[in-house]
Parts: C-alpha cells; sequence; structure tokens
C-alpha cells in the first residue's frame, strides 16, 4: 500500500462517489498535460529551453516539449517570425490537433519588437497568421515569465466550456484564416 | 607582409588593374577593375608570398549619391599560413552591376555572393547556384539598396506596422516598443 497521500488519494476509509462536471474533468486534463511544440525561433528559445530544463522544470505542470505538431496541444512561438517563416508557421499550426493553444512569447512574436518599425522581413506579430491565447512580453522574457504565461494558459483552459453547443471556447480557434475571421465554427 | 609590400607585389602583376588605393583606411583596401577580380583573387590566394587562403567576408555597400552611383563589392581576405589581411573592392554601376564570381577561387563565395544577389541584386556571372539565400524565392526587390521602400504587404501579410499605430507614433506617442522609442522617425512614418 503506497503511504503517498495526495487531493483524494488514499483519504477515504471505504470506496467513495465524487461529483463534479465534465467540464471540470476534462478540462483538468487538458490543462495538465500540455505537450509544448519547441517553435525556437531567436533568442527566446534559448529561455524557453530553461524554462523546460531542470532549474524551472515545466514537467511540473505537464507541460513538456515534443519535436512534431502532431503530438503537441501548445504551440509557444519564441522568437522572431519572419514573414518566411509566417506561412510555415500557419501549416505547423494546422497539423496540430485539437483542441491546441499558441503562447506568443516575446516582444518580436508579439508584435515585431524591436523590428516593429523598420524590419523589411518581419512579421508585425505572430496573430496575424494564427490565433495567440497568451501573450508574455519581454525581450526575452526570463522563465518565470514564461511559467506565468503556461499557468495563465491553464486559467484559462480550466474555464472552458467544452460541452457547450456554442459558446466562448478556448483552443478552439482552427480554421483561422489569413483575412482575420477567427470563427472555430464550432 | 604589410600593406605597402603587398599593394607593391599586386601593383607590379596588375598595374594598370588597380584602380585606386588607401594606405590610411582602418584596412587598407584597393580597388581591383571588376574585369580582373578573378585573376586578382586568384594570385592572391596562389601567389606564396599572400597565400590568402581564407576568404573572411564579402559584401556590399551601395552609394547611389556617388557619381556615377556604383555598388562596391568589398572582399575581406586573411591568410592564415602568414597571418596579414587585405581588402579588395570592386565598384560597379548602380544600374547594371555585373561582376565575375570567385567561386572558383575560394567555394565559401559561393553563399556570400548568393547573399550580395539577394540583397543588393549584383548579378555574379559564372556562379553556379546564383538564387535567393535569405529571402523567400518571391520576393521582389533587394532590401539594402538605399532607396529601397518597404511593400505593404507580403502575400498578405503586413510588412509596414498597421497605418493606425504609425500614425500614433508619429504623433509622438511613446507607443510600447520600449528603448526603441528613442529612434528617430523612420521612412515609413515621415
Amino acid at each position: 500500500m503506497s503511504e503517498i497521500t495526495g487531493l483524494i488519494h488514499n483519504r477515504f476509509d471505504s470506496d467513495n462517489v465524487i461529483f463534479t462536471t465534465t467540464d471540470q474533468v476534462i478540462n483538468w486534463g487538458r490543462k495538465n498535460s500540455l505537450w509544448f511544440m519547441t517553435f525556437g525561433l531567436a533568442c527566446c528559445a534559448i529561455e524557453m529551453m530553461a524554462t523546460g530544463a531542470s532549474r524551472y522544470d515545466t514537467d511540473r505542470f505537464g507541460v513538456i516539449p515534443r519535436g512534431t505538431p502532431r503530438q503537441s496541444d501548445l504551440m509557444i512561438v519564441a522568437g522572431t517570425v519572419t514573414l518566411k517563416m509566417a506561412t510555415r508557421i500557419k501549416r505547423l499550426y494546422e497539423q496540430m490537433a485539437e483542441p491546441k493553444y499558441v503562447i506568443s512569447m516575446g516582444s518580436c512574436a508579439n508584435n515585431g519588437g524591436p523590428y516593429w518599425r523598420c524590419g523589411y522581413h518581419v512579421l508585425k506579430g505572430v496573430d496575424e497568421v494564427i490565433p495567440v491565447d497568451i501573450y508574455v512580453p519581454g525581450c526575452p522574457p526570463r522563465p518565470e515569465a514564461l511559467l506565468e504565461g503556461i499557468m495563465k494558459l491553464q486559467e484559462k483552459i480550466q474555464r472552458d466550456k467544452v460541452l457547450r453547443r456554442k459558446g466562448e471556447t478556448v483552443g478552439s480557434l482552427a480554421g483561422a484564416t489569413l483575412d482575420g475571421t477567427k470563427d472555430g465554427g464550432r | 607582409m604589410d600593406f605597402a609590400a603587398l599593394h607593391a607585389r599586386l601593383a607590379a602583376r596588375f598595374g594598370d588593374k588597380l584602380v585606386a588605393v588607401s594606405a590610411e583606411a582602418l584596412n587598407p583596401w584597393i580597388v581591383v577593375a571588376p574585369e580582373a577580380i578573378v585573376e586578382v583573387a586568384a594570385a592572391a590566394k596562389d601567389d606564396a608570398a599572400f597565400a590568402f587562403d581564407n576568404l573572411m567576408n564579402l559584401s556590399a555597400v551601395d552609394y547611389p549619391k556617388e557619381n556615377p552611383p556604383r555598388i562596391e563589392i568589398v572582399y575581406h581576405l586573411f591568410s592564415y599560413q602568414l597571418r596579414h589581411t587585405l581588402v579588395l573592392k570592386v565598384h560597379v554601376p548602380r544600374e547594371q552591376p555585373v561582376v565575375p564570381t570567385v567561386e572558383g577561387v575560394w567555394p565559401a563565395a559561393n553563399w556570400h555572393e548568393r547573399e550580395v544577389f539577394d540583397l543588393f541584386g549584383v548579378t555574379f556571372t559564372g556562379h553556379s547556384d546564383l538564387r535567393r539565400i535569405l529571402l523567400p524565392d518571391d520576393w521582389q526587390g533587394h532590401p539594402l539598396r538605399k532607396d529601397w521602400v518597404d511593400p505593404d504587404f507580403y502575400n498578405g501579410l503586413h510588412v509596414k506596422p498597421p497605418t493606425q499605430m504609425a500614425e500614433r507614433v508619429a504623433a509622438g506617442e511613446p507607443l510600447g516598443v520600449g528603448p526603441f522609442d528613442q529612434t528617430p522617425t523612420n521612412r515609413h512614418v515621415e
């Protein structure tokens, strides 16, 4: 018998029944296994690596890096998005399975950053091609800031209404188009 | 070998092909006629007294206000063997910038020349694979030329900041670009 005592683990003398909503259970599962796609494009990627490594350890939140969009729930766009890369980002986003979330990390991905005025080759914000759930400011943001962004995303996911026919949902924005209509049609 | 000796030895072989020279510059340079650059480069590499076995950098500069307007191709050479450096330049007209490739002398020139082609529109005759290296293949124009003006859109994506924000910046509002607030107003908003 395990000695570990968790939230409900090893706390009862007999079998038990727990009441909750399906939304709560689904959202709880989703938010605690956010596998993120490592979209490291520039110096922000170094901070993202530090966030995933042992000192800051996103695995505490069930957040681990994956090298392919097919296994990812979350895309962390970390770095300068060039116009050449923009179409690739959109394609990789479309290859991710639902539900999918996006964190825009750093000034460049948020709005072009230092290239905002004079960068002939830089996209002015990654939200021009894919829908973004959380913006993390900084140049680059420290790992704490990215962790804060991940936790904000978890809060957002926990509020999601998965089962309703229509309503406000997070990460259900697939089908976002270049012309700016961000209706997921769910 | 110091610059005077390098120049004297080059001048002895290619006297009329060396158009100009500056020994006072931080990196002393020699301007070579465009048609002679390949043989001068080959001599710089193969001559045992030069032994420039390393092309450190190949770049270009746009001078639209010179008379006549010109683009300069700049070759930074280094010798690992003899530990000396040399800068060669080639002047080409801005309207039709064409220069022979030195890829046959230093293979490293391949990507450097593609970059100069990409950003300045200089054609390198004889190059084995002259296409864009940094910008997308369907990009129009050459952004490092001084008269470059950003297009509004590239494939439906903003190249300039949205006009609304540019106007607010022009009105003097510091708009969330941090240390870059202090940069002079640029060509987008002037």
